[in-house]
């Protein structure tokens, strides 16, 4: 097969395009470039947009013997993924840009780039694990489930998956991952992992929505109305918060206080107690699926963020819109994440969180 | 790959087997050319005839060859320190090279000089822009990128007109295109080595004797003063040794890759559609550059990469992705054209079966390519 790996300069994804190679594929390594100034990302935290990690995934390939080119999707990437994301907060919603990536970037765009230019699959280093069978290719969580990376692919369709490869989600522990790198004479084997979101590679994510969206004081209010403290922005407050609120007026029950919901266009942080953010009931548009599309209600488990649990819940479909129903509440989900729904340890499909309700 | 196909001399050219000869002979004892003992006139003594050799073959004198580490620290060192007396402004044309265009960035006083659709220096309006306060003007003999060839001699002519000096970057016309210095009328010329199957690592600035050029980095007054450090004398002899031989098949050569260079444009042009040459007469024999509208040149780059054939761009790459060529922008192309534009470039190893092969496969190459885009 003629595979194009994605290698971010990373240990994961080297790795992931090193075994393709060893299992006697045709591999080509691509670096995506995604920051208009690369430069800007020089030093500091690890993120997936640095000279420096364009550089190491060269020498990972110059080491697998493959050949290496970079390619450019800064454009598409400030359009489909920086801007969604800072809108998406503009909006009071809460989004996922690694998802959001994965969707329109490295299995869209690229992938589609690499098929017409020959390429049968694209391959990452994502932990998760897919299966064939005759009626198609399903995508279930990887062996080490403290890895497992199927959440943020749960985006995908039926046709992205078919031209997905992910080798290390078979049977592999990071450790493991890092100790095969060092094997191979890989020089990023030590190399720290990623974990803040590459395009803002300080961590400060509040500093970022702000230099982009300005400071637009308003009130922090509790579920009554009553105004209990201002803000800078509602950009910088997501559901589930706590810290960062600055009440000038004390709760009179003396117990901490929570961002219950964000209003941009009131311009308001509604906080209560943990209780008040209780969910049982997510509402979701725009559903994907990974398979055959699903309709009517079943069983399933219900993820909503990249670390979360997998909670049992009643899943209903009904035309482009998803209902959940919890077994248990929930705290602290937000709309704009994701939920994605699993059958066992199968990924069956995602939607993105439009409200919630107690 | 096996069997791979280099078209991408201009980029830099295999050593000649008789210069690693000739720089393995050099490599193999000791001396530096400053020193007085046995060994260090032993290298000079290597050293001079290299000069002498290369200056033979550029039409130059010997003293006038001030040897630098490539092309791109000569032409710096003309850019930076060469003017006419008392006259600050540079005059550079819209298309040189990188190592001169950069340099431009940092002065004060610039006139760029603009070129017609097919590359070539617009002589009229060049000369409107030159006056008395331009110190230097430097135009490249051989575009780089299009193979396209300037009127140098011209250009030295109106540069001289008003008091000026002039300069060029022959780079890629040295070892292609018969390079006389003293008959061109320049004052300065840069050249490099590994542009003609010399090493990387050695050019040389040649500098009209009289004419006075004011150092860019300072230590123990090697080459007449004008440029410190050991000089690398197992290069010098790769240089001149490969310069020789380059220079005494020129003709023979010229007429060979002009016919695989026509050969190229003529089958591109017919067999694959909304392809248009960005090299256009007078041109080197062995740089052909060509649009292939509607691709990414990086795509097609790859495709033939996996075939086996090595081209290029011609144009700089930041971290690895490609910009549109400032020459073709210059010429006129749009972003989109100058985006979807390959060089080739031929050397002794190009035949009409490379030729040949490569244009079996391009037309493929190219819808493919379009379809990725």
């Amino acid at each position: 097969m003629r595979v194009l790996a994605a290698m971010s300069g990373g240990v994961d994804s080297a790795v992931a395009a090193a075994r393709l190679v060893d299992a006697g594929h045709d591999v080509v390594g691509v670096h995506l470039a995604l920051s208009k100034n690369p430069e800007a990302y020089r030093s500091g935290a690890r993120g997936c947009c640095s000279l420096e990690d364009s550089h190491d995934a060269r020498r990972a390939a110059d080491a697998l013997g493959i050949p290496f080119y970079v390619w450019d999707f800064a454009e598409r990437f400030a359009e489909d993924v920086v801007a969604d994301f800072v809108n998406e907060y503009a909006s009071g919603r809460t989004p996922n840009p690694c998802l959001r990536c994965n969707e329109k970037i490295k299995f869209a765009a690229v992938l589609a780039r690499g098929r017409a230019l020959g390429f049968d699959a694209v391959a990452t280093g994502h932990y998760a694990r897919l299966e064939s069978s005759p009626a198609g290719v399903s995508l279930h969580r990887s062996a080490e489930p403290a890895k497992d990376q199927s959440y943020v692919l749960g985006v995908l369709d039926a046709d992205q998956l078919r031209h997905s490869l992910f080798p290390l989600g078979a049977d592999t522990a990071k450790a493991a991952v890092r100790a095969e790198a060092a094997a191979r004479g890989l020089t990023l084997a030590t190399k720290p992992d990623s974990h803040d979101i590459c395009f803002i590679p300080t961590g400060d994510t509040a500093g970022f929505l702000s230099a982009r969206l300005g400071r637009r004081p308003g009130d922090i209010v509790d579920e009554r109305g009553e105004v209990l403290g201002a803000h800078d922005g509602t950009h910088r407050f997501t559901v589930g918060q706590r810290h960062g609120l600055h009440l000038s007026v004390p709760a009179g029950d003396g117990r901490p206080r929570y961002v219950l919901g964000v209003d941009p266009v009131r311009n308001t942080v509604t906080v209560g107690p943990k209780q008040s953010l209780a969910v049982r009931v997510i509402e979701g548009i725009r559903p994907t699926w990974t398979g055959q599309p699903v309709s009517g209600a079943w069983r399933g488990l219900v993820q909503v963020r990249a670390h979360g649990d997998a909670m049992p819940a009643t899943i209903e479909v009904a035309a482009d819109r998803v209902r959940i129903q919890l077994d248990e509440p929930a705290y602290g989900i937000a709309p704009g994440q994701a939920a994605v729904s699993y059958d066992g340890d199968r990924v069956v499909g995602s939607a993105t969180i439009s409200s919630t309700g107690a | 790959m096996t069997g791979s196909t280099y078209l991408d001399h201009a980029a830099s050219s295999p050593v000649l087997p008789e210069a690693a000869a000739a720089m393995a002979a050099e490599l193999g004892r000791p001396g530096n050319p400053s020193s007085l003992h046995a060994a260090g006139r032993a290298a000079r003594r290597a050293l001079e005839e290299a000069r002498e050799s290369l200056a033979a073959d550029l039409g130059a004198r010997p003293a006038e060859v001030v040897f630098t580490s490539g092309g791109t620290e000569a032409n710096n060192l003309a850019l930076l320190g060469a003017r006419a007396e008392g006259r600050g402004e540079v005059a550079v044309s819209a298309i040189e090279h990188p190592s001169v265009a950069a340099v431009r960035q940092r002065l004060a006083e610039v006139a760029v000089l603009p070129v017609h659709e097919t590359g070539h220096l617009d002589l009229d309006r060049a000369t409107g822009l030159l006056g008395r306060r331009t110190g230097l003007v430097s135009v490249m003999w051989v575009n780089n990128e299009t193979g396209a060839v300037q009127p140098v001699a011209a250009v030295a002519e109106r540069a001289h007109a008003v008091g000026a000096l002039a300069h060029s970057d022959a780079v890629q016309a040295f070892g292609h295109l018969p390079v006389g210095f003293a008959r061109s009328g320049l004052d300065l010329l840069s050249v490099s080595a590994h542009k003609l199957g010399g090493p990387v690592g050695i050019g040389a600035l040649v500098v009209r004797r009289g004419v006075t050029v004011v150092p860019t980095g300072f230590g123990g007054g090697q080459e007449a003063r004008l440029r410190s450090g050991t000089v690398p004398v197992a290069l010098a002899a790769g240089f001149a040794t490969a310069a020789r031989v380059a220079c005494g098949r020129l003709e023979a050569e010229a007429r060979r890759l002009s016919a695989l260079r026509d050969r190229l444009i003529a089958g591109a042009l017919a067999t694959i559609p909304d392809t248009r040459a960005n090299t256009a007469e007078p041109c080197s024999p062995a740089i052909v550059n060509l649009t292939f509208a509607g691709v990414r040149a990086d795509d097609v780059l790859l495709l033939l990469d996996a075939a086996g054939f090595d081209a290029s761009t011609g144009s700089a790459c930041t971290a690895g992705v490609h910009q549109p060529s400032e020459v073709l922008l210059a010429m006129g192309r749009t972003s989109a054209a100058a985006s979807a534009s390959l060089r080739f470039s031929f050397g002794p190893d190009t035949t009409t079966g490379s030729i040949d092969a490569l244009l079996g496969l391009l037309p493929g190459i190219v819808e493919r390519a379009r379809s990725a885009s």
